[in-house]
C-alpha cells in the first residue's frame, strides 16, 4: 500500500515569536526549523502501516523554500521511502486552497491509497490543509483521528476520534483522507543508521510547471500581523491574610466582576 | 560519518531524544547509582553502539572525529550516558586494529543486531598506571584458553555481554595478549558495582576470571602484541576522554551563563558584573582550545598518523579544564551550585575522574615528555 504524508515545516515549539520587519510574516533570522509535531504522528503511523503489512512504500511531500528539504530529510531519516518537494515561491505566504491545490495535485501524480497528515500545523493553526486537500479529491476525510486500522483487503479503513467521553469509529473507503491527532502514536526518533541512510533516498523537486496548477493569488490576504499589547503587570494586595483576602474577593466582585 | 549536515541532523535528532526521554531521569540516576534498562535501550535503538562497526559489518563506520562530536553531545547532559557509549568504542577498538574478518563478524554481528554491549578490562590491583604489570594470566588447553585473575575498574561491568581483557601469556611486555571473553562464560563473575564520587550511573565493577574457558579463537592479534595493540587503542580512546571532559564542561558552562543572565543581585543580573563576565570568557576560552586540541588530535588519527603525544596532550589538557570550569561554574552558581538541584555540582564530581582514567594526568605528561626527549633513565 502506498501511503503519503503531507508534512509542514514550522519553527521549533521553543520559538520565540517576533513578527518580521514585513508586518506580514515573523521574522525567521535564528529559528530552528522542525518537522510540525501532528505531522510527525501522521509519519510514524504511515510507517507503521507499512511495517504492519509488510509490504509498501511511505511517501512523504512537502512544500516551500530550500529548507523544506531538511524537514523531508527528517522524515526519510525517520524511514519514509522517499520525498516529493514542490519548490516554488508563489507558495510562500500562500492561502490554504492555494497549498491544497498544490498539494492535491502531487497526490493525482502519485495516486497512493492513503493520505495522512496533521490535524493543524502548529504555526498557523489553520487546520484546513487536509479537509481541503480531501475536497478538491472528492475523497472521504476523517480529522483528528486517535487510532486506526486497515482492513486487510486495503479497500477500507477503520479510524476512531475522540468525542467528549468516548471514541468515536468510523469506517472509511480508500483512497481517503486522515489527519492527525496526539495521541494517535508516539513517534520513533530519527536512528544515526536512519539518518545516514536518509542521504541516498530520493527527494524529488518540482516545480511551478510541473504540477499544471495555476496559483493566481490568494483568495485570503493575510493582512498584517499585530504584536499583542504586553500584559499589564499583576497586582499585589499587601497586608495581613485576613484583610487581604476580603480586599481580593472586593476586587473579584467590584473590579474584575469575577465572581 | 558522512557530511557534516549529516552529523548536524544526528546530533539533533540525539539531541531532542535526550531532552525528552533521559535528562529528567539524571538526578534519580544519580542518586541511586541506576542505569535504566530504558535508557540502554533509547542509546542502542539511536545506534550509538554501532558507531566504530564499520559499514561491511551493518555499523556506521564513524571517523574517530564523529566518534568524539557524539561523544561530546552526549556528555553535555551526563558523563555517564556518554562513558557507556566511550568505553565500548574503547573495547571495540582492538577488534577494528586486529581482528580477524572472521572474528569482526563473529563479534560486531552481535553489536549491530542485538545491540550487545562491549567492557574494556584492563586494570588490576596492582597494574594501574603501569599497564605491564598484569597479573592476569591466559594459559594454552588444546584448542581453548584458560584465563584467571582479576580485573579492577571495570566500566559497563556487569551490563556488558562480552569484555576485551588483556591478560598474561608469557613474561614481560611482549607477553600480554588480548582476548574476548563473553559475560556468560563459566569461572567470570563480576564483583559489587562501586560505590563513586561521579559517573554514578555508570556502573564499575571488578571481574573476576577463574578458570575461564574460551575459544583460542578469541583471541585478538597475535600472541604477545597485546601492548602494542593496547597502546595503539589507548591513542584512539584518549581523544574520546577529551571529547567527555570537553561536553562535561561545556554543560557546566552552559548552565553557569544561563544562570548568571537570571541571577539578580544588588538590582542587577550576576552576568552584568565583571568579576562573573571575566570568568564566563575565561571559561568558554578554555573549553574553546580543549576542543581545538581534542579534534586536532582526532584528526591526525583520522588522517592515518595517530599521534600518542597529542592524544595524551589533549585529554590531559582537557580534563584540567573540565575541572577548573565545572569548579567555576559551581562558584558562579554559589549556594544554589553547591545543591543538587542543579546539574553543576554534578558535571564538578564527574569532571575529576577524566584527569585519572585512560591514563592518569600524570602518566599523559610521562607520554608527551617520552615523545618530547625520549625515554626516561630512571
Amino acid at each position: 500500500m502506498k501511503v503519503l504524508v503531507l508534512v509542514k515545516q514550522v519553527p521549533d515549539t521553543a520559538t520565540q515569536v517576533k513578527v518580521g520587519s514585513d508586518p506580514r510574516a515573523i521574522a525567521t533570522t535564528g529559528i530552528t526549523w522542525i518537522v510540525s509535531p501532528y505531522d510527525e504522528f501522521a509519519v510514524e503511523e504511515a510507517l507503521r502501516i507499512r511495517e504492519k503489512r509488510g509490504t509498501g512504500e511511505v511517501v512523504a511531500v512537502s512544500g516551500g523554500p530550500e529548507r523544506v528539504k531538511e524537514a523531508l530529510r527528517s522524515c526519510l531519516a525517520m524511514g519514509a521511502d522517499r520525498a516529493v518537494h514542490v519548490l516554488d515561491p508563489a507558495l510562500e505566504g500562500a492561502d490554504t486552497l492555494t497549498t491544497a491545490r498544490v498539494l492535491a495535485a502531487v497526490i493525482q501524480q502519485e495516486a497512493p491509497q492513503l493520505v495522512l497528515t496533521g490535524r493543524q500545523a502548529i504555526d498557523d493553526d489553520t487546520g484546513a490543509v487536509g479537509a481541503q486537500v480531501a475536497e478538491l479529491l472528492g475523497w472521504p476525510c476523517l480529522s483528528w483521528i486517535m487510532e486506526e486500522a486497515i482492513a486487510e483487503d486495503g479497500a477500507t479503513v477503520r479510524a476512531g476520534r475522540q468525542v467528549e467521553g468516548a471514541l468515536e469509529l468510523f469506517d472509511l473507503p480508500l483512497p481517503c483522507v486522515l489527519t492527525a491527532q496526539k495521541g494517535l502514536n508516539e513517534p520513533r526518533y530519527p536512528t544515526l543508521k536512519g539518518i545516514m541512510g536518509a542521504k541516498k533516498k530520493e527527494i524529488k523537486e518540482l516545480g511551478p510547471g510541473d504540477l499544471g496548477v495555476n496559483v493566481d493569488g490568494p483568495q485570503l490576504e493575510l493582512v498584517r500581523l499585530e504584536a499583542l499589547p504586553p500584559r499589564p503587570p499583576g497586582r499585589i494586595i499587601p497586608g495581613e491574610p485576613k484583610e487581604a483576602v476580603r480586599e481580593l474577593v472586593r476586587v473579584l466582585r467590584e473590579e474584575a466582576k469575577a465572581i | 560519518m558522512g557530511k557534516p549536515s549529516d552529523l548536524a541532523l544526528a546530533l539533533e535528532s540525539l539531541r531532542r531524544a535526550l531532552r525528552e526521554q533521559v535528562v529528567p531521569l539524571l538526578p534519580h540516576m544519580d542518586e541511586t547509582q541506576e542505569f535504566p534498562d530504558s535508557v540502554r535501550g533509547l542509546l542502542t535503538e539511536l545506534g550509538l553502539l554501532t558507531l566504530v562497526v564499520p559499514e561491511a559489518h551493518g555499523g556506521l563506520g564513524s571517523s574517530l572525529t564523529d566518534l568524539c562530536r557524539v561523544i561530546e553531545e552526549l556528555a553535555r547532559w551526563d558523563a555517564s550516558i556518554a562513558v557507556f557509549v566511550q568505553a565500548h568504542a574503547t573495547a571495540l577498538r582492538p577488534l577494528l586494529l586486529a581482528g580477524s574478518p572472521e572474528q569482526r563478524r563473529a563479534f560486531f554481528g552481535p553489536v549491530v543486531e542485538q545491540g550487545r554491549l562491549f567492557a574494556f578490562a584492563l586494570t588490576e590491583p596492582h597494574a594501574g598506571s603501569d599497564a605491564a604489570a598484569i597479573a592476569a594470566r591466559a594459559e594454552p588447553a588444546g584448542d581453548d584458553c584458560v584465563l584467571s585473575g582479576r580485573k579492577r575498574f571495570v566500566t559497563n561491568g556487569g551490563i556488558a555481554d562480552y569484555y576485551l581483557a588483556f591478560a598474561r601469556t608469557g613474561p614481560g611486555r611482549k607477553g600480554l595478549t588480548a582476548f574476548v571473553v563473553p559475560a556468560r562464560s563459566p569461572g567470570l563473575s563480576v564483583g559489587k558495582r562501586e560505590n563513586k564520587m561521579g559517573l554514578r550511573a555508570s556502573p564499575t565493577t571488578d571481574l573476576f576470571l577463574e578458570g575461564v574457558r574460551i575459544p583460542a579463537a578469541h583471541r585478538i592479534g597475535a600472541e604477545g602484541q597485546g601492548f602494542a595493540l593496547l597502546t595503539a587503542t589507548l591513542t584512539a580512546s584518549r581523544p574520546t576522554i577529551a571529547a567527555q571532559a570537553v561536553g562535561l564542561a561545556q554543560g557546566a558552562l552552559d548552565t553557569a551563563v544561563r544562570y548568571a543572565m537570571e541571577r539578580e543581585q544588588f538590582g542587577q543580573p550576576i552576568g552584568s558584573f565583571q568579576g562573573i563576565r571575566f570568568m564566563l570568557a575565561e571559561m568558554a576560552t578554555a573549553v574553546e582550545a580543549a576542543r581545538a586540541l581534542l579534534y586536532r588530535a582526532a584528526a591526525c588519527h583520522d588522517e592515518g598518523v595517530p599521534s600518542p603525544a597529542l592524544s595524551a596532550m589533549a585529554k590531559l589538557f582537557a580534563s584540567d579544564t573540565a575541572m577548573r570550569v565545572t569548579t567555576d561554574a559551581v562558584q558562579i552558581l554559589g549556594g544554589y551550585g553547591y545543591l543538587k538541584d542543579y546539574p553543576v555540582e554534578r558535571f564538578m564530581r564527574d569532571a575529576k575522574v577524566t584527569q585519572i582514567f585512560e591514563g592518569t594526568n600524570q602518566i599523559m605528561r610521562l607520554v608527551i615528555a617520552k615523545d618530547l626527549l625520549g625515554r626516561s633513565r630512571e
